[in-house]
């Protein structure tokens, strides 16, 4: 998929082996934590049982309860003192468990996180990483399946960012807890599971930038996380009906690396944007409005975006019929315009 | 070390009865009522007398320069000053401070510049002072999410085995917030040396006491998380740091934290923008000003020969010097540069922050530009 290198400064790369997005994940907190003492990570079943979706399993059995613990159940608490801990010179990892149960940090997120470094001039930085399994497709019921990104991607800020494979996974969560900005760092759980071959250390594109990770010239489908995959698929089917399809993935959905999608769009001068979350004032309109600013005179058809219904997210026997799949993304592309 | 704490939970409650060293005529108090506490020396008393007589002439300075005009708002703790500056004076240069709003008298006592501590009420930027050179973080204005940051930091410290305590302000109002909660279970777990000092100044806004909790005291809080808990009078002086400090030295030596309540009275408006009026009456704020902490704490000191009226002229000297400096700083207009806006956001600056930059940048040329011509036609005229 994504084009991959070795770090320079870390040691040779071991031979490539298969690891899961989880596995990646957890050799990326291992690795940062070997590599500065100063990484602590902490949340909910994070030690002995190494997270609900063992993204740190064995981590506390390597490095001690003095570097990865258990905290008391309360998200806020757990957010509000990592801005603690990091304004003494830490750099906390934390995780959120689920999208839904991150909301009673939100206050600590939006009015501390995002805005330290701004209400002291600077002087007061806060290099934190939150962690947050998200999205749906995993059959979880109430609350388990939300998409939240955009409540992040509207704070000024906050950075954003959102890996779709094992290799960015890695490489993204080394760039997030070498940030001296706070990083939202959202893991997507229907791709926990997926698998690659990879050589550690990886490192991918920069976390800031998104990356083409299929060449096509009539339609560039924006995707991110999950979507990643059901774009492709997408990209696959229609390349049987003579219809070529870019697919970019976005990575980094705050900042938005316009110079890339819009490179992509005025080659192709047709974009949809794929995501689960609800569509009204979801992320989706953020792309398709500075999408067609940008590039307006490129366009043959509006930005089309394609997206959850704007309903809560639905139960488990309900949910295929809520996120996009590719016969979706191809159905809509249907919809414009195609004869001039 | 590890994190497994090995240590009994407390359970005692505290006593309905605050904590007294010096009572209301100034005499000091050597019954049950003291707690077993002793009353601080006189060199300390004569100090914490000195930095309350500063602290409150600058408050009413600031009040006044805000009904000027001269600040967008300001929250007073004019009556407040024994828990204000005897909690703060607890504590030492290396410790952390974290404040609210209301907290500006103690961050004057630890030693920051008034233009630095009211930059933000005047409404030039969020945070003026240097949080590192004071080790105080910016006021907070969110109700009780400091506390949280409070007990990180001084989990941080405790985790690199470095000496230092914690100590966060918070009012009675915000001990019903989450996030107080939050921040005295994850203290009491961790065991972090923090200490919570809640000045209990009986409105929030404009709602009673009553009506935010049921419990006997917000000291009583404390029990559930297994953390000691003392019920203070806020306005004894002597008490706040008495307590304060022992509360200070049992964290540093790794005894945990602890949640004191100070009994005390908020005499001005929240804020300039408030009308006290509409839910409290006038006999009631009578009844408090004759508790005053100052007035207690001067009468003990004259009656122990402690403060000759030379060192009186010399206190209140000192706290008028405060008061014009803050005048004079406040009077000069501070020299804003809008397209700062865009240079803290983020370490690395953003495209898109960058155009925006540029646009803001572009109306302020031709905003220039325009007074020019209009400068230039009113000049020809």
């Amino acid at each position: 998929m994504t084009a991959t290198t070795t770090r320079l400064d870390a040691p040779a790369a071991s031979a490539p082996t298969q690891l899961t997005m989880a596995g990646a994940l957890n050799a990326a907190l291992r690795d940062a934590m070997a590599a500065d003492d100063r990484v602590v990570v902490y949340g909910e079943d994070v030690g002995p049982l190494g997270g609900v979706f063992r993204v740190t399993d064995g981590l506390q059995a390597q490095f001690g309860e003095d570097r990865i613990w258990d905290s008391p159940l309360a998200e806020s608490g757990i957010i509000g003192t990592a801005v603690g801990m990091a304004m003494y010179g830490m750099r906390p990892v934390v995780e959120m468990q689920f999208d839904a149960f991150s909301y009673p940090a939100f206050e600590q997120m939006v009015s501390h996180v995002a805005k330290m470094r701004n209400r002291t001039k600077g002087r007061m930085t806060l290099p934190m990483v939150v962690r947050i399994p998200c999205a749906g497709a995993i059959g979880g019921v109430e609350h388990h399946s939300d998409s939240s990104e955009a409540y992040w991607t509207s704070t000024p800020g906050l950075t954003v960012v959102m890996p779709s494979n094992p290799a960015d996974a890695y490489s993204m969560l080394r760039e997030a807890i070498d940030s001296n900005d706070p990083v939202v760092f959202m893991e997507p759980k229907s791709r926990y599971w997926s698998k690659a071959a990879l050589a550690l250390p990886v490192i991918t594109a920069p976390m800031d930038r998104a990356v083409v990770v299929r060449e096509g010239t009539d339609v560039t489908l924006l995707a991110y996380g999950p979507t990643v995959r059901t774009a492709l698929e997408a990209a696959d089917a229609a390349e049987a009906e003579g219809l070529s399809i870019e697919v970019v993935d976005l990575r980094s959905l705050s900042p938005f690396d316009d110079e890339t999608v819009g490179a992509s769009v005025r080659k192709t001068s047709r974009a949809a944007v794929i995501h689960e979350a609800a569509q009204f004032g979801g992320y989706g309109a953020e792309v398709a409005a500075r999408v067609t600013e940008r590039n307006f005179h490129h366009l043959a058809a509006p930005v089309m975006r394609i997206t959850g219904f704007d309903i809560p997210y639905p139960s488990p026997k309900l949910e295929e019929h809520y996120l996009p799949t590719p016969d979706r993304v191809l159905a809509a592309l249907d919809t414009w315009e195609w004869d001039d | 070390m590890s994190l497994n704490v090995e240590h009994h939970s407390v359970r005692a409650l505290p006593s309905e009865k605050p904590i007294r060293l010096l009572d209301n005529a100034g005499h000091a108090v050597r019954s049950a009522a003291s707690g077993g506490f002793e009353l601080p020396d006189l060199d300390t008393l004569l100090e914490l007398y000195r930095r309350m007589v500063v602290a409150r002439r600058f408050d009413v300075q600031v009040t006044a320069l805000t009904k000027q005009g001269r600040l967008a708002t300001y929250p007073s703790a004019y009556g407040q000053e024994a828990c204000e500056i005897g909690a703060i004076s607890a504590i030492e240069a290396r410790d952390w401070f974290f404040p609210t709003y209301r907290d500006s008298i103690a961050l004057l006592t630890r030693g920051i510049e008034p233009a630095d501590i009211l930059l933000s009420f005047r409404g030039d930027w969020h945070n003026g002072y240097d949080q590192y050179a004071h080790r105080c973080a910016s006021q907070t204005t969110p109700l009780a999410t400091q506390a949280l940051h409070a007990v990180g930091l001084a989990h941080a410290a405790r985790l690199r085995q470095d000496p230092i305590v914690t100590m966060t302000y918070l009012g009675d109002g915000a001990t019903s917030e989450g996030d107080a909660h939050e921040a005295f279970n994850f203290a009491a777990v961790w065991q972090t040396p923090t200490v919570f000092l809640v000045q209990n100044n009986q409105f929030a806004i404009s709602v009673p006491l009553a009506r935010q909790t049921h419990a006997a005291t917000l000291a009583d809080k404390a029990v559930g998380y297994g953390m000691p808990g003392y019920h203070v009078d806020g306005n004894d002086v002597a008490a706040i740091y008495a307590v304060t400090r022992a509360a200070v030295d049992r964290a540093r030596s790794g005894g945990g934290p602890t949640l004191i309540e100070g009994l005390t009275y908020r005499i001005e408006a929240h804020t300039n923008s408030d009308d006290p009026t509409r839910y409290r009456q006038a006999r009631d704020v009578e009844h408090w000003k004759r508790r005053d902490p100052i007035e207690r704490l001067e009468k003990y000191l004259v009656s122990e020969g402690a403060l000759s009226e030379a060192a009186r002229t010399e206190i209140a000297d000192a706290a008028e010097a405060v008061a014009a400096h803050t005048r004079d700083v406040m009077t000069t207009e501070a020299d804003l540069d809008p397209l700062e806006l865009f240079d803290h956001v983020y370490e690395r600056p953003r495209a898109s922050l960058l155009e925006q930059r540029a646009r803001l940048e572009a109306e302020l040329a031709d905003a220039a530009t325009q007074a020019g011509h209009r400068n230039h036609a009113g000049a020809a005229r």
